[in-house]
């Protein structure tokens, strides 16, 4: 029995054919090549709207037409396969056996079953086999690839796309704040959309780029000429769609990493990286950390950030009032229970009970008030970041607890070494440092009434994650008992003295908390 | 009739093992007195070559949760890696007394101290030092401050420290204190002034 080899990007191999037989089928292919001629835009208009299916791996990037079949959608195997690798099938009656890289997975045609490295496993429909050609349930690809390629594969059911390992394109958006305000959009890598415009709209569809979601699908900017973009997949392409009150036209810089729209008043401004921002960045600055607004997530999952207000993506501060004043973030949490206090208290327990009186109290002095976390589970630092950045607060408070006392000891942050901007990013993990004066402020208004009502009080710098990466002003409180006695640490009476006094302090800071930094 | 010959090599293969399981009884109790000893000569450092010279320590007291620099004569070696080194064990040394005013795990070690051109030092600490480490913020940047202002004190040209456990980066020391960045010496030296004062 013979292999026949399936070339790279040969569809349909040609048989050999006597020369008589040529001179007999030569007119009859010329006039089908005519017909088709003559009907070309009835099937251009048919092609579009055709199925599609988009494979991005880092080897290629390539869309195939879907099929139909008894109401399901397949799609050619060979295919899909033959850009990733070698790749080569035979068929033996009803059997057809596909070899991928030296290893061979059997299909029967009419039959769910696939065997592949001696295990077996069900399509969710049947296997069929046309001309050689085996037909696979669309619905199928994620699972059989996984098991062909061995790697993870993300698949986009609705818009038809599959992802294969961590090849995701993720961009950032952000409109530059200056005389010719223009929306700014970074990619991670080099793209080349195809783009159209109409009246106030500028569509980029993105066909060969493995581009996905930002944490938002509708990015809105506090901009009067550039109102808002939008992402969307659809047929195995994705389209980023901005809006605006003018003609928009696009620009590439960057080597194809950043595509920057103007409006046709601003048009004629050349195309140029973003200036640097100055420290602290203003308004629209997005922080460049992993799972923040503005990057998606290749396997599906939402990046911390797009837990957040979906209102204010990519850092840019919401345009109206705050939604939240003040974020609480009660530390530790889950399997992390921070310092044992004594044989029965944990840190994560004395600090969540804490958080809840603060908040409370911060909500009866009217200060609308973001609890990170109101049951036992752990976040990341990172993703107490994410959240608090993308809340947009004007003030951060993190809990902590200790049993060395007394009194509440207060903390900004210890800035670590490094931390460069790079163009509009700041660095994730010098964030603060632009908001160290207002942080330290705070932290003296609420030494100041905690002393009022004779609670002893220490302030402080330290290397105490996420200080650094909050983007706000931001402090940690690490509450001990007055004199020594664990016990009196989760005393209602306690807990509720300090928690009155730190939001009668953020209350009376609000002034100036608003006008930070 | 048992032969008399018989009863005289049986009483003596008797005694002989009544012998031997004494003599086993006794090496049992030699060797597990000698145990600990073995393990507690494999924490002894060679003796240090170099002249005595006079250093300034920033010894953390828990009680009262300061930082207080205090000055120590010790030998120093020349090589400024091993000089770095022996500050920290010596620093250590006073955290692992008896009288420790700032107590550490046991068996808490300083593996290494690279000095990495330009400016950065790396205190590479060993698993039980951060494994057996209390939590808490203060008393966890006391520690932090303790090591890297001692050594900023003592071995001039240092601008950055990383802190890494057995070789490799550690999200925190005990839960609180960051060890996935660098400290910025600037930064600790404005700290520990802080941490003079109990206010």
């Amino acid at each position: 029995m013979l292999w026949n080899k399936h070339p790279p990007g040969s569809r349909f191999p040609l048989p050999s054919l006597p020369l008589a037989m040529v001179a007999v089928l030569f007119p009859v292919f010329a006039l089908l090549v005519f017909s088709s001629l003559l009907r070309a835009p009835s099937a251009a208009a048919s092609a579009a709207g055709e199925k599609q299916l988009s494979i991005y791996s880092v080897v290629s990037s390539y869309s195939l037409p879907v099929s139909t079949r008894n109401g399901q959608d397949y799609v050619d195997l060979l295919e899909v396969l033959d850009p990733l690798g070698k790749v080569t099938a035979k068929t033996e009656g009803k059997r057809w056996r596909v070899r991928y890289q030296d290893q061979d997975a059997d299909f029967t045609d009419g039959k769910k079953n696939v065997r592949w490295l001696r295990s077996g496993f069900d399509l969710p429909a049947n296997f069929l086999l046309e001309d050689g050609h085996g037909m696979v349930p669309l619905s199928s690809l994620p699972q059989l690839l996984s098991r062909i390629l061995g790697g993870p594969v993300t698949w986009h059911e609705n818009s038809r796309r599959l992802f294969i390992g961590g090849v995701a394109i993720h961009f950032t958006a952000q409109v530059r704040q200056q005389a010719n305000q223009a929306l700014v959009i970074n990619f991670t890598a080099p793209v080349n959309p195809a783009i159209a415009t109409e009246s106030g709209k500028l569509h980029m569809q993105f066909s060969r780029e493995p581009l996905v979601a930002p944490g938002s699908p509708v990015l809105t900017f506090d901009s009067k000429v550039i109102s808002s973009a939008s992402y969307e997949e659809n047929n195995g392409s994705a389209e980023i769609t901005v809006n605006g009150n003018a003609p928009l036209f696009a620009a590439f810089s960057d080597d194809r990493k950043t595509i920057t729209v103007t409006a046709a008043q601003q048009a004629k401004t050349p195309a140029q990286k973003p200036p640097t921002p100055p420290m602290p960045a203003g308004p629209g600055v997005a922080t460049s950390a992993p799972g923040t607004a503005g990057t998606g997530s290749s396997n599906g999952t939402p990046s911390p950030a797009a837990t957040g207000s979906p209102e204010t993506p990519l850092g840019t501060p919401p345009a109206g009032p705050r939604k939240y004043f003040a974020v609480v973030d009660p530390s530790h949490g889950g399997d992390e229970r921070g310092a044992a206090l004594d044989d029965q208290l944990a840190e994560k327990d004395v600090t969540l009970a804490f958080a809840r009186q603060l908040r409370q109290q911060l909500e009866n002095r009217g200060i609308a008030t973001l609890l990170l976390r109101d049951n036992d589970v752990d976040l990341t630092a990172d993703q107490r970041a994410s959240e608090t950045n993308t809340a947009h607060p004007a003030v951060y408070l993190c809990i902590h607890a200790a049993s060395q006392g007394p009194g509440v000891r207060i903390y900004t942050a210890l800035v670590p070494a490094g931390g460069e901007a790079h163009g509009p990013f700041v660095s994730w993990d010098t964030a603060q440092a632009g908001f160290l004066a207002s942080s330290q402020a705070t932290a003296t208004r609420l030494a100041v009434d905690l002393r009022n009502q004779e609670i002893s009080v220490r302030t402080l710098a330290a290397p105490l994650r996420p200080l650094n990466n909050i983007h706000s002003a931001a402090v940690a409180l690490e509450i001990a008992p007055p004199n020594g006695k664990i016990s009196e640490l989760s005393s209602p009476d306690y807990q509720l003295l300090v928690a009155s006094t730190v939001a009668a302090a953020i209350a009376g800071a609000r002034a100036s908390l608003e006008t930070a930094p | 009739m048992i032969s008399r010959p018989l009863v005289i090599g049986a009483l003596v293969m008797l005694a002989a093992a009544l012998g031997m399981g004494s003599y086993a009884w006794h090496m049992r109790g030699i060797s597990r007195n000698e145990l600990p000893l073995a393990a507690h000569q494999s924490a002894v450092a060679p003796p240090v070559l170099g002249s005595s010279e006079q250093v300034m320590l920033y010894v953390a007291y828990d009680d009262i949760g300061v930082l207080r620099p205090e000055r120590f004569r010790i030998p120093l070696p020349e090589a400024p890696q091993q000089r770095a080194e022996e500050l920290l064990r010596t620093l250590l040394n006073v955290y692992l007394d008896k009288s420790s005013p700032h107590p550490l795990g046991t068996g808490s070690e300083v593996r290494n101290v690279y000095l990495v051109d330009p400016g950065l030092a790396v205190i590479d600490l060993n698993s039980a030092f951060a494994n057996g480490h209390r939590s808490g913020i203060l008393v966890e940047e006391l520690t932090v401050a303790s090591l890297v202002q001692t050594l900023c004190a003592n071995i001039p040209g240092i601008s950055r420290v990383k802190i890494l456990v057995d070789g490799k980066e550690r999200d925190t020391l005990a839960g609180h204190a960051d060890l996935t960045n660098f400290y910025n010496v600037g930064a600790v030296n404005q700290l520990a002034a802080q941490l003079q004062t109990a206010q």
